[in-house]
């Protein structure tokens, strides 16, 4: 077992001390150190795109980060998006456009798509294909995910 | 059937939706509970081999580990659907390069798998036989020994080596029926094995409580078949397994039946604390389920006027090292060697064998999208070779209502030219496409496709509770596509209550009335059906209730919306009494508790001098079946061979949709995993070992290989047989999607391809050839 190192976590806002393994990746801590489950691990090799959090405003894949190497900087897992219990605009659309089946890809999507908005406004469609490229849902087929990223973006700048 | 506040064919959100967009939903992976362990599992690095003996000690000696298990910690119990031939963890031989052999819980999941690596198993390496053709050798070597021992449900060819099921069919004269034919046509279909790639991974949770019972929570598609697969492999009586499903993320078959929940199990009990299992990807994709590969022969003869008079057809399914659903899947696919047509001579044998590679299973189409395959791209053929246009031929030939299906079974209501019509106007299939881009080619192609929905049993009960709403408890797990509001949705139309009203239970085997599991295109229509049975009886014993209070006779009162009871007539007009009101009178003072059950199951009468079967056909219980078309185009890149699908046009029958938004949901992600199976998803083996498993080299389709418009057409004439007017829709979209495309590319490229995936190797090639 590799050695313990105490780390500072600001997450969704709040920062967690934890002491961790050095090689623990940042969604194990997400999931079992803090108790976020929200983020999913769905191949654990950063291709599916289930574990997608913001790193400082960025997405990333919390399953190739390494906590400890995260010290300080803001980290928005799917959790941390709604106020109180208003969903974000992104959820809500989730919801409204009925994009949402089994929902295990989810949480990485819905981040994903929050990242796009957050950079470009007024995506096209072929914009939202390309930045949910590398989010994969087996239920949807994409469609209705696509469609709700559009909808989002049409109620973010009408 | 509806009123208002009554929400069928509305498009509520997912009642689970918003704890799925938030995070906070738990699925099993994501469970908590004090003194857990994290488990993993060891695998065999051989595709056949005696096992001789284990050396734990390394493992045991690790800080953290608090318990280890092998095949030395459980007896030769077996399990399984049809053919009871798995134990919980091998035991005496590893039959597949992948297959669990040996497990560890420890403080947590990292300690767990460094652990698992310290265990050391001898093996005796056995010859192995990977593919079909090595199994059926003469001397090839057996897989299961003890084959005629085990225990099965079905007619199994005992004494023929590796072969696992066998089935013959005949209706007609098949050698008459092609003398008869003016234009024969004979191809052999390849299909490869697809992966079911549900997003959750296989995962168990398992605690045993102080008095010896365990409940296990895991990602199922059935809580009870969990149950009884615990049941048969580990000798624990039922009442000492309670099987709950939380949030489940995917399934498409593919859990159908036992993954970790035995091991689980034997670690909880070994370990004595409770113990989570997850398995990662690759374990996942080498170690569970995938659809069957194998091949079909097929010909078929017709008259020059385009009229199917023959079939023949040799089927040949590769299950790999344990029965699963294999014989269930080889028979469901001759369910439909005629496809949706009317074939007066028909001649089939299927068959399923054995191979050390991972078991091929349950997986959405279940033996359907292969035969699909086959018979409507041998539907073109004919086309071509008729000189008829694909849909004309189709239509011709459509199975009539009250017409015969094979095996005998009436059909009351089939919508085959109605689908196949839709399509084409929508599609445009009359006008040409417009010219290909230099570099490319384009292409268009139909397919016709029939499924079932029904079979096996389900109950349901209704509970009218204390403050006047609704607890519905049903065995059947929501794996993703939307059940839970559809049921709802449902019960809540019977009462003519607010969806917010309806209680529907976790599935939970303790509490729930018997499902069989969410399969077979079956939880709107057989559970359905159940929930509206129950849902009726509590209504009735409302509306009793509620004319004594109010003094007047039964038909005299009706229900009203939000949980009321109304006088309709008479000196005591809109007069009323809330649910509540009932309940109350109910439970404290007349009658006892409201509660309404009903159990399901799927018969029909047979002609059965129609069809001639040996093997395992059990046509009676297949139920309803289901129509729909698909047309598709394609573009295909002359200099790569990719095929990207532009277009799909996709007409189903879905009876009545009781949530539009959620049907038209599984429309879309059939055809996308449809597509998938069609174009590029085949996991490669090389001697028994998988050499693509990762999502790295599997592909699914992306957002960037999805058509840009999936375009879905319901049809919806309420099915009289359900109370809601529901068909099944899980499968019917997945089913003929290869085919169509597969149809597409060979409009476009002028040959048929009859191997899948039409990957753009195999394409490029196809183009170069000519």
């Amino acid at each position: 077992m590799s050695e313990r190192v105490a780390v500072d976590l600001k997450v969704n806002g709040t920062t967690h001390r934890v002491s961790v393994p050095a090689m623990r990746t940042l969604m194990a801590v997400l999931r079992d150190d803090l108790g976020l489950t929200g983020t999913k691990n769905a191949c654990d090799q950063g291709v599916c795109g289930s574990c997608t959090v913001l790193i400082d405003g960025a997405p990333a894949r919390a399953c190739l980060a390494l906590a400890v190497a995260l010290p300080g900087i803001a980290i928005t897992t799917v959790e941390g998006l709604a106020q109180g219990d208003t969903l974000s605009p992104v959820q809500q659309a989730f919801l409204d456009a009925g994009a949402i089946q089994c929902g295990f890809c989810m949480p990485g999507m819905i981040i994903q798509a929050t990242a796009l908005l957050a950079e470009n406004k007024r995506p096209s469609e072929d914009d939202i294909r390309h930045s949910i490229s590398g989010n994969l849902c087996r239920c949807s087929g994409y469609t209705k995910v696509i469609e709700a990223i559009s909808l989002a973006a049409s109620r973010l700048t009408p | 059937m509806n009123a208002p506040g009554a929400p069928i064919g509305l498009s509520l959100p997912r009642l689970e939706a918003g704890e799925k967009a938030i995070g906070t939903a738990l699925y099993t992976g994501d469970m908590v509970l004090p003194g857990m362990l994290h488990g993993a599992i060891v695998q065999s690095p051989h595709a056949h081999a005696r096992i001789l003996g284990y050396d734990t000690s390394k493992a045991l000696a690790v800080p953290g580990v608090r318990a280890v298990i092998t095949g030395d910690d459980i007896e030769f119990r077996y399990m399984g659907l049809v053919v009871k031939d798995e134990t919980a963890i091998a035991k005496g031989k590893v039959r597949y390069i992948g297959e669990p052999v040996a497990a560890v819980a420890a403080i947590d999941a990292e300690t767990a798998r460094r652990a698992a690596q310290l265990i050391e198993i001898r093996y005796q390496p056995l010859p192995a036989v990977t593919t079909i053709e090595e199994a059926l050798h003469d001397g090839a070597p057996m897989l299961h020994e003890d084959f005629a021992k085990y225990a099965k449900i079905y007619d199994a060819p005992v004494g023929r080596g590796n072969l696992l099921a066998h089935s013959i069919a005949t209706q007609g004269d098949p050698a008459k029926g092609f003398a008869m034919a003016d234009v024969v046509v004979e191809e052999t279909y390849t299909i490869a094995a697809q992966y079911h790639a549900y997003m959750e991974p296989c995962a168990a949770l398992a605690a045993f409580d102080p008095s010896g019972k365990v409940t296990v929570w895991s990602s199922t598609q059935s809580i009870f078949r969990t149950q009884a697969n615990l049941h048969e492999c580990l000798g624990l009586p039922m009442t000492k397994i309670r099987c709950i499903a939380p949030r489940v993320g995917g399934g498409f078959g593919g859990k159908s039946e036992a993954t970790v929940e035995p091991i689980a199990v034997l670690l909880a009990k070994k370990g004595r604390a409770p113990v989570r299992l997850v398995l990662s990807r690759n374990q996942d994709m080498t170690a569970m389920r995938t659809r069957h590969p194998g091949w079909i022969r097929l010909k078929t003869g017709a008259t020059k006027d385009g009229r199917l008079v023959a079939r023949d057809c040799e089927l040949w399914f590769d299950g790999g090292a344990y029965a699963d659903d294999s014989p269930a899947v080889m028979n469901f696919a001759l369910y439909f060697v005629r496809g949706p047509y009317e074939i007066p001579n028909v001649h089939c044998e299927g068959y399923a064998v054995y191979t050390n590679r991972m078991r091929a299973g349950a997986f959405r189409g279940f033996g359907n999208p292969q035969m699909t395959f086959a018979t409507e791209s041998q539907m073109d053929a004919l086309a071509a070779k008729l000189r008829l246009d694909p849909i004309e031929l189709r239509i011709k030939n459509a199975l009539p209502n009250g017409a015969r299906w094979f095996g005998g079974q009436a059909v009351t209501e089939s919508t085959l030219v109605e689908a196949l019509e839709t399509a084409r106007t929508r599609a445009g299939w009359d006008k040409p496409m417009p010219p290909a881009p230099p570099g490319k080619r384009r292409g268009r192609g139909v397919a016709a496709m029939a499924h079932s929905s029904a079979f096996l049993s389900t109950g349901a009960i209704v509970r009218l509770q204390n403050d006047g709403t609704i607890a519905v408890q049903v065995g059947a797990v929501d794996i993703g596509q939307g059940s839970d509001t559809a049921l709802s949705q449902m019960a809540a139309s019977a009462f003519q209550l607010p969806v917010e009203q309806i209680n529907l239970a976790t599935p939970d085997t303790d509490s729930a009335p018997y499902n069989s599991g969410t399969n077979a295109s079956r939880v709107t229509f057989m559970v359905g059906k159940a929930v509206g049975e129950a849902a009726f009886k509590a209504r009735d014993q409302i509306i009793e209730h509620a004319a004594a209070m109010l003094g007047v006779k039964r038909d005299e009162v009706s229900l009203a919306p939000g949980g009321r009871v109304v006088v309709t007539g008479g000196s005591r007009h809109n007069a009323e009494v809330s649910f509540a009101d009932v309940a109350a009178r109910s439970i404290w003072a007349v009658g006892g508790p409201v509660i309404g059950s009903s159990a399901v199951m799927a018969s029909h009468a047979m002609d059965q001098g129609h069809t001639k079967m040996s093997g395992w056909l059990s046509f009676e219980a297949v139920g309803i079946y289901t129509f729909g078309a698909q047309i598709v185009e394609v573009e295909i890149d002359e200099v790569t061979g990719a095929v990207e699908v532009t277009r799909a046009v996709c007409v189903h029958d879905v009876g009545r949709a009781i949530n539009p938004c959620a049907t038209v949901g599984q429309i879309e992600g059939g055809f996308a995993q449809g597509m998938g199976y069609g174009l590029c998803e085949e996991m490669v083996f090389e001697d028994g070992r998988l050499a693509n498993p990762s999502f790295m080299d599997y592909k699914i389709p992306s957002a960037l290989e999805v058509p840009k418009t999936i375009e879905c057409v319901l049809i919806e004439k309420p099915e009289a047989s359900h109370p809601f007017g529901a068909r099944g829709i899980g499968e019917p979209p997945l089913v003929g999607a290869a085919a169509a495309i597969a149809n597409a590319v060979a409009d476009a490229i002028g040959k048929p391809l009859t191997r899948l995936p039409l990957t753009p190797e195999r394409v490029l090639r196809a183009l170069l050839a000519q």
